[in-house]
């Protein structure tokens, strides 16, 4: 019960801090707003070459935008870590009783908090460009867990490296060699039935593909729920097991003191 | 009772001995000062009876608990101030006093209470609600401290209180760490590589050279191993030689130190002894431009322990 505690105790910490500069969600969503906006814009008419199970580029790509902005969220949450470990924080906090999973999920946990908001603001916006739900309120529901889970899956794995490297440059390099392989070794920008064959197989072991294919599921018609669950299951799995590993990382990391 | 048993203490950093068998104990309600100059090893110390760091060897207790076997309950009755703050910088005061007794189990009323009598106490209660940022180097030191009494630990970890604070704010450190031990039973374990600041806090000080404790003792102990004062004779007319004769027929030892015009020795009693002395030298015609009596610093026992003068060794020279 500690663990839960102390996780929400040093939760609420961080997010009074990132209230105290809302800024910084403002600008994160520069970024997904141009995906959205004028690459969706730019790209209208490749839903003509069949596949995309809708004629409407932006409806078909709004749900991957949200995931996709919560992966590379999920990419820089060790920075956060970094930040802590730099000003000794974790240090302090370490004298104390307090659990020491609950430094790691409360840094995961608050990555996720930021996407889920994120994914709120990018889904009104779509809203106002026009794209609808089909499964309505649950599929908003959906889109966004998504998107908490695909973030909390990769939040453990940019913990794990920050616990690891405590170097801000080594975080920035490895976000930006990750970050855009598996964006395009999905199908996040394009339909599946469009992607390269060998794309298309490789696409399965990449968990931002899984949340995509769950988010645009519950938006596009002809939803199959049964998917769906399986995409999220997977992801769960994934997160819990990059939160345990981050978890062993601290460890490596406290035995470095 | 002792509330910190240390025992052969060993630690090997990054193929530095940092640490080579420490040996010493802290009694309830004391304050102990750990003396060296930076890299001796203090720091490498409290952090293993902190729990953050582990020996390689020895053993040690806080609190009537085993820091290695029983980090938890030692976690509990210890307040750890580290050198570099780890305050939360984004958050209030209030609210990185609220965390940290969250963490240690605190709740409700007790804890809000506990908070506002410690803002109160170290005197930022009225930057309490503002963020740590916009706090002066002081302020923030005076929270730091502040972060570790939260839930009445009976044993307190100074890292270094006052290092980097200019001299106004030290001095008012010197009182809240004075005040700390009335208002608070505690016991303080602090370490400093300032003389003069292990001189007017600790009952008791360990002096810490190379990972080793090299003498322990009260201030006053270790200056009195040093017998006598120092007199320090400026003389109008360079008579060195005769003013040194004078001098041994008084019965004080002569010193070496000193340029041509100035003669160091040492008396068992320098303020009894100067009219003595001034009067001998009159009557010899030497004249004496000015005099000084100065007590037996730390500085000077530092120099005798280790034959190492201590700012040179605290600037990592020698």
């Amino acid at each position: 019960m500690n663990v839960l505690a102390h996780t929400w105790y040093m939760v609420v910490r961080q997010a009074r801090n990132l209230m105290r500069e809302p800024i910084w969600i403002v600008l994160l969503l520069v970024q997904p707003m141009v995906w959205l906006v004028l690459y969706g814009q730019l790209f209208k008419n490749v839903t003509h070459l069949g596949g995309f199970g809708t004629t409407s580029y932006v409806t078909f790509l709004a749900p991957a935008i949200v995931v996709m902005n919560a992966f590379f969220g999920a990419t820089w949450s060790g920075m956060g870590m970094i930040y802590d470990l730099d000003h000794k924080f974790v240090e302090r906090v370490l004298a104390t009783p307090a659990s020491r999973f609950a430094i790691v999920l409360s840094q995961i946990v608050r990555s996720a908090l930021t996407a889920a908001i994120q994914a709120m603001i990018i889904l009104v916006v779509a809203l106002a460009l026009g794209v609808r739900v089909h499964t309505g309120a649950a599929g908003w529901a959906i889109v966004i867990l998504a998107a908490i889970l695909v973030n909390s899956a990769f939040a453990g794995i940019s913990q794990g490296i920050a616990l690891l490297t405590r170097r801000e440059a080594t975080m920035i390099a490895l976000a930006n060699f990750i970050g855009l392989p598996l964006l395009f070794v999905s199908s996040t920008l394009l339909a599946r039935a469009q992607m390269p064959h060998w794309m298309r197989i490789a696409a399965h072991g990449n968990p931002m593909d899984w949340g995509v294919r769950a988010a645009r599921e519950v938006v596009l018609p002809g939803t199959s729920w049964g998917t769906v669950g399986l995409y999220l299951v997977f992801l769960l799995v994934l997160s819990a097991a990059t939160a345990l590993w981050a978890t062993w990382c601290f460890r490596a990391y406290e035995r470095t003191l | 009772m002792d509330a910190i048993v240390v025992d052969g203490l060993q630690k090997r950093y990054k193929g530095v001995q940092a640490l080579a068998g420490v040996s010493f104990s802290v009694r309830e309600g004391e304050v102990f000062g750990l003396l060296g100059p930076n890299g001796a090893g203090k720091s490498t110390t409290v952090r293993i009876l902190a729990t953050l760091s582990r020996m390689d060897a020895g053993r040690a207790e806080v609190a009537g608990r085993d820091v290695r076997r029983e980090a938890g309950a030692v976690r509990r009755s210890i307040g750890y101030v580290p050198q570099d703050s780890g305050v939360d910088q984004n958050g209030t005061g209030r609210e990185n006093l609220m965390l940290q007794g969250r963490v240690q189990d605190m709740h409700g009323r007790d804890l809000r209470d506990r908070v506002s009598e410690l803002l109160e106490f170290v005197g930022i209660a009225d930057a309490a609600d503002r963020v740590v940022k916009t706090y002066s180097g002081g302020m923030r030191r005076r929270l730091d401290i502040a972060l570790g009494l939260v839930h009445r630990p009976r044993v307190l970890f100074l890292d270094e209180p006052t290092t980097g604070l200019d001299p106004e704010a030290r001095a008012g450190m010197w009182r809240e760490v004075a005040r700390l031990t009335e208002h608070e039973r505690l016991t303080i374990l602090l370490t400093t590589h300032y003389l003069e600041e292990a001189d007017e806090l600790a009952d008791r000080i360990a002096i810490v050279s190379r990972g080793q404790i090299v003498v322990e003792g009260t201030p006053h102990e270790l200056k009195a191993t040093l017998r006598g004062d120092a007199v320090h004779l400026e003389l109008a007319n360079g008579r060195m030689d005769a003013a040194r004769a004078v001098l041994q027929r008084l019965g004080a030892t002569p010193e070496g130190g000193g340029d041509g015009r100035t003669l160091v020795s040492r008396v068992e009693n320098g303020n009894r002894a100067l009219p003595g002395i001034l009067s001998a030298l009159e009557q010899e015609g030497i004249g004496v431009e000015s005099v000084a009596v100065s007590r037996p610093s730390l500085d000077d026992v530092y120099l005798h322990y280790t034959g190492r003068d201590f700012a040179a060794e605290d600037r990592g020279e020698a």
